[in-house]
This record gives structure tokens, C-alpha cells and sequence, in this order.
């Protein structure tokens, strides 16, 4: 039994000794890159906000909708919500932007509310403004025809 | 000479210094305030003496360095009194006499820690976007106009408001509220731009 044991122990730590390895040929690297803890990380490129366009196709039932304009200086706080002044149930015919749709007025517990619902209140964490970046990896994400 | 003949004497010396000297120290000291009175205005009239108030540095200031009038791609920056004082002369003393009411209420500390400015602020800005609304932004005009945008570089949703706020008669503050500052808890505003509450 005792051998059994030493041996499963052997085994695991060597597993542990190897797999980092394994890991580290495959290059697998933190946004940051490959630095280390006190070095400074490479500048990001900068990169530029693409002018206001047509609504961007979805490419599922559900995706929270591409958003295609720029944001910089919109703001969204306990005081103010920038992005309600245009997609608001009351604004959004005069500024010709998409309402919002009903799913946002429902609370957690279905309870619709007579405007934003709390949960629904930090747009940007769902949809995101646009800028000339390429992908970082590939996708071969491909929607289904008949839901398109 | 007789002391009547003195008298008579100096009245008349008197007369000549103030018939030539007065009118010309009169311009001298007239110059010399002017100077001094339009010295006073330009003083007050830069963003320095602005944020020498805290009121005015901890809350609106700070708000205004994150945004497009304090940092841009052209480097060109509009600073407090672009927007708050009115550049022709009149109206300029008209609103720095008005503004004098600032002193008192920093004297009674109306506004003196980020609480009791964010309960005071929606008045501040209805007090301002109502000053905007009566002279159509004059303000923002002295840098901006319809007239000389090219709205074809324009975003496509700017395009589209611009040309028809034209024709409706809109005027810049009526859609750029909050262009500078935070601006204050819009509950009673306008529900449309909060969080909703319960319909119940
Ligand atoms: C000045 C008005 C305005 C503001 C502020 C604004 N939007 Fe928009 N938005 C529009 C307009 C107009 C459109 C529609 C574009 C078109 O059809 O040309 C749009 C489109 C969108 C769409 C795409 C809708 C669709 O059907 O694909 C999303 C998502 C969106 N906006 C999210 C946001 C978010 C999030 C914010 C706040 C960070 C925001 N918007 C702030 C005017 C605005
Ligand atoms: C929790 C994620 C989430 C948040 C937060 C959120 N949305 Fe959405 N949004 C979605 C999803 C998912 C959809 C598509 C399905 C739907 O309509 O519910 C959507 C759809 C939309 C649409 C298109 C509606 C239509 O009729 O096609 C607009 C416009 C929009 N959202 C604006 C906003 C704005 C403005 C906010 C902030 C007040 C916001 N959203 C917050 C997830 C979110
Ligand atoms: C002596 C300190 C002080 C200085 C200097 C000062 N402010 Fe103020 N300001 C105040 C106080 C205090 C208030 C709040 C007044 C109140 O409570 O009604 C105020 C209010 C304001 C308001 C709101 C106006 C309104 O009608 O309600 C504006 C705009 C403003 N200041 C702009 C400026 C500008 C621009 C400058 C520089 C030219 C400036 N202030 C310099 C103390 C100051
Ligand atoms: C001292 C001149 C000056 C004054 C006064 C001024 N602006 Fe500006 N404004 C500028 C400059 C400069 C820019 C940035 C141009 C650029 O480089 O994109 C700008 C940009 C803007 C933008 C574009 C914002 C964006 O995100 O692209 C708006 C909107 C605007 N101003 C509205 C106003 C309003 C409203 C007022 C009056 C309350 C005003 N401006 C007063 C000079 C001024
Ligand atoms: C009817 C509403 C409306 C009025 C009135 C209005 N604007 Fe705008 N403006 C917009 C909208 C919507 C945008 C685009 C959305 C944004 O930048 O947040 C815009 C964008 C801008 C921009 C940035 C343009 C760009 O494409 O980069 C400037 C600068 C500007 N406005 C200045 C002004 C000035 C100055 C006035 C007054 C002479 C004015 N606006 C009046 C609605 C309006
Ligand atoms: C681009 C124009 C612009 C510039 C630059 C600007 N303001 Fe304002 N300010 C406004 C507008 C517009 C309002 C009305 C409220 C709003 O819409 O945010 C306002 C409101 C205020 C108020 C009332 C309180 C509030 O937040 O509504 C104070 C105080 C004030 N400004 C002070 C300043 C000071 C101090 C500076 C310089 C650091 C400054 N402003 C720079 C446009 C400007």
C-alpha cells in the first residue's frame, strides 16, 4: 500500500514537473507577451475608431448587436446613461438610432421595469464599438443559413 | 502784494494747473485705470484664476481634462472662460457682474465639498444651459458654426442631425449637454436617460 502510494506521489509530481514544459513549447503567451513580471510589457499599437456606418449583420440569434458608431466620451454612470439618450424608448425616433429592445426593461426575477433594467444598464459590457483592429486568432465561426 | 493780491495770485496759478494739469493727469490716471480696469478683466478671464477656487478645480476641472475641449488631434483647446464669458465687451461685464454672486457663495461655502456641489449642480447647469439657450450658444458659435462645417467629414448620425437642426432652429446645447462635465443625477429630468425602476 505504502509503495502504492510513494509511486502515485512520483508519478504526480512528475506529471507537474512535465507539463509546464509541455505547456511552454506550445508558446503560450499572457496579453501582456512574453516578459518578464518587472519588465515593462510592449506599447500596444494605437489603434483608430471607424466612423459611424450601417448597423454590423449579426451572426446569431441573440448576439447583443456590433456597435457602429464611435463612443468616445459617452459616459455611464448612477447619474446618466449617454447611450439612453438616443436608444431610449422616448429618443430613439429622433435620433434615428435602434430602441432597445424589451429584454432590457427585465430584471433577474422577469419584473418588468419602466426603463433600463439594472442589469441591462452598462451597455458597453455587451456591445462593443469598433475599431481597425485584425483578429487575434483565427475564427471559422459559421452561422446557421436558415437562423441568419 | 497785499494777501488779497496773493490769494488772487495763487487762484489764478490754481486755475491754469487745473485747466492744463488736471486734463492731463485726468487722461494719465484715466489711462492708468482703464489699463488697470481691462487688466483686471483679462486677469479674471483666464482658466488660473478659474480653478483658484477648489469649488471649481476638484469637480468640473478634473471632469473637463478627460474630455475633447482639453485634449484633441488638433491640439487645440478651449478652456473655461471660452465657454462661460462672453467675448464681446458688453455682454462680458454684464456676466462678470452677475458672476460676482460666485464670491458670495463661496464666502457661505454653498458648494465647498463634492457632496453639497452634486446637490446643488443641477441648478448650476439649468442656470448655464439656460444663459445657452437664450443667446443661441454664442458661446460655442465664437469656434463653431453651421456655416463653416463640412459635414460630408462629418460622422453620418452628426450629418443627419446637423442638416435638419438647421432647419428646426436647434441651437448646440439643445443635443450637447454634458459636452465639458459630468453632468448632474438626471432622475428628475429626464427618466428616459436612468436607471428604471419598478412599474409596480
Ligand atoms: C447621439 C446618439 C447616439 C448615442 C449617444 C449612442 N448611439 Fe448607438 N446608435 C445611434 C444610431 C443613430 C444608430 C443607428 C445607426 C444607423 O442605423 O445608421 C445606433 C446604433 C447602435 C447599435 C446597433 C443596433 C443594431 O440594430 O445593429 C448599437 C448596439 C448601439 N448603437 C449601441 C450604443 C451604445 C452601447 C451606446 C453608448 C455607449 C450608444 N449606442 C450611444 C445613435 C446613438
Ligand atoms: C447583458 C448584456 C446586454 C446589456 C448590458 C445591454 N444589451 Fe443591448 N442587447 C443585448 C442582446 C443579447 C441583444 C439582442 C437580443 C435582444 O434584443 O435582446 C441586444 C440588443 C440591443 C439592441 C438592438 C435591439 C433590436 O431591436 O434589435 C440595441 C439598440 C441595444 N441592445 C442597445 C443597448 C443599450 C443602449 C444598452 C445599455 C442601456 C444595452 N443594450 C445593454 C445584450 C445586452
Ligand atoms: C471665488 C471662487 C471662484 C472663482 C475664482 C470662480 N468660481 Fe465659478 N463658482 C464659484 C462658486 C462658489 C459657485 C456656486 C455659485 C452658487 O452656489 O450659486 C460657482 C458657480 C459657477 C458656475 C455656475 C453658474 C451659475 O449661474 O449657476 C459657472 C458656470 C462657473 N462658476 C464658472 C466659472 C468660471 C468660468 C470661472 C473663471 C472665469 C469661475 N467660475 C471662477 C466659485 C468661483
Ligand atoms: C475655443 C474654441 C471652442 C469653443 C468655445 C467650443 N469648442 Fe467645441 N471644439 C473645439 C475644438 C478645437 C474641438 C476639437 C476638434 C478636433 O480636433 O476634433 C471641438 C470639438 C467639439 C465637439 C466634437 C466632440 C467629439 O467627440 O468629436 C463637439 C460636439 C463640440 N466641440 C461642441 C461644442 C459646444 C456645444 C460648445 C459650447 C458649449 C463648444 N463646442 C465650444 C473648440 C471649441
Ligand atoms: C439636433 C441635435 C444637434 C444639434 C442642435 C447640434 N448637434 Fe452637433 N452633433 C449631434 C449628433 C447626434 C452628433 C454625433 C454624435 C456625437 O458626436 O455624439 C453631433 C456631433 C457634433 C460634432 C462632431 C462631428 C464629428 O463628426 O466628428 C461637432 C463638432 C458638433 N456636433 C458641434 C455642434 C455645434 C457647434 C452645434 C451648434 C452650432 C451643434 N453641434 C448642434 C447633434 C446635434
Ligand atoms: C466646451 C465648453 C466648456 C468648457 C471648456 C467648460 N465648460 Fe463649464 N459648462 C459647459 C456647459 C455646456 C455647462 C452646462 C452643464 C452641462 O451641460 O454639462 C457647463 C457647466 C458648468 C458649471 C455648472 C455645474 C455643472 O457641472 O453643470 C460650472 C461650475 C462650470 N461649467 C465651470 C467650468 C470651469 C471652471 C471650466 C474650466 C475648467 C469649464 N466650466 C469649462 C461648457 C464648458
Amino acid at each position: 500500500m505504502k509503495k502504492l502510494l510513494l509511486a502515485g506521489s512520483v508519478l504526480i509530481l512528475g506529471l507537474t514537473a512535465v507539463v509546464p514544459q509541455i505547456l511552454a513549447e506550445e508558446q503560450v503567451n499572457s496579453l501582456r507577451g512574453d516578459h518578464a513580471l518587472d519588465e515593462n510589457s510592449t506599447e500596444p499599437e494605437m489603434k483608430n475608431w471607424q466612423l459611424d456606418r450601417d448597423p454590423i449583420p449579426r451572426d446569431h440569434v441573440k448576439q447583443p448587436p456590433l456597435i457602429p458608431h464611435k463612443t468616445q466620451g459617452y459616459k455611464i454612470n448612477l447619474k446618466f446613461n449617454k447611450c439612453m439618450s438616443c436608444h431610449s424608448w422616448t429618443k430613439y425616433k429622433e435620433a434615428g438610432a435602434t430602441k432597445i429592445s424589451q429584454s432590457h426593461f427585465e430584471d433577474r426575477e422577469n419584473n418588468v421595469m419602466a426603463n433600463v433594467a439594472a442589469r441591462r444598464y452598462f451597455c458597453t459590457q455587451c456591445h462593443v464599438p469598433q475599431v481597425d483592429a485584425k483578429p487575434l486568432v483565427e475564427n471559422t465561426f459559421k452561422p446557421l443559413p436558415t437562423v441568419k | 502784494m497785499s494777501l488779497k493780491d496773493k490769494i488772487k495770485c495763487f487762484q489764478g496759478w490754481l486755475a491754469g494747473f487745473t485747466a492744463t494739469t488736471l486734463l492731463v493727469g485726468g487722461i494719465a490716471f484715466g489711462i492708468i485705470f482703464w489699463g488697470g480696469f481691462n487688466w483686471t478683466m483679462e486677469l479674471t478671464n483666464t482658466e488660473q484664476f478659474c480653478i483658484s477656487c477648489h469649488e471649481m478645480e476638484d469637480n468640473v476641472y478634473v471632469e473637463y481634462q478627460n474630455t475633447i475641449h482639453y485634449e484633441n488631434r488638433t491640439g487645440v483647446r478651449a478652456t473655461c472662460p471660452d465657454c462661460h464669458v462672453p467675448k464681446e465687451w458688453g455682454h462680458k461685464i454684464v456676466r462678470k457682474i452677475r458672476a460676482s454672486n460666485e464670491l458670495l457663495h463661496k464666502a457661505l461655502g454653498s458648494i465647498n465639498t463634492r457632496e453639497k456641489f452634486e446637490n446643488k449642480r443641477l441648478k448650476l447647469a439649468q442656470n448655464e444651459w439656460r444663459r445657452m439657450k437664450k443667446t443661441d450658444s454664442r458661446e460655442c458659435r465664437n469656434c463653431h458654426s453651421f456655416d463653416s462645417m463640412d459635414y460630408t467629414a462629418q460622422g453620418r448620425r452628426a450629418f443627419n442631425r446637423h442638416i435638419k437642426a438647421v432647419d428646426d432652429g436647434q441651437t448646440c446645447i439643445d443635443c450637447h449637454k454634458g459636452i465639458a462635465h459630468e453632468l448632474p443625477d438626471m432622475h428628475e429630468v429626464d427618466a428616459s436617460v436612468v436607471v428604471g425602476q419598478t412599474s409596480k
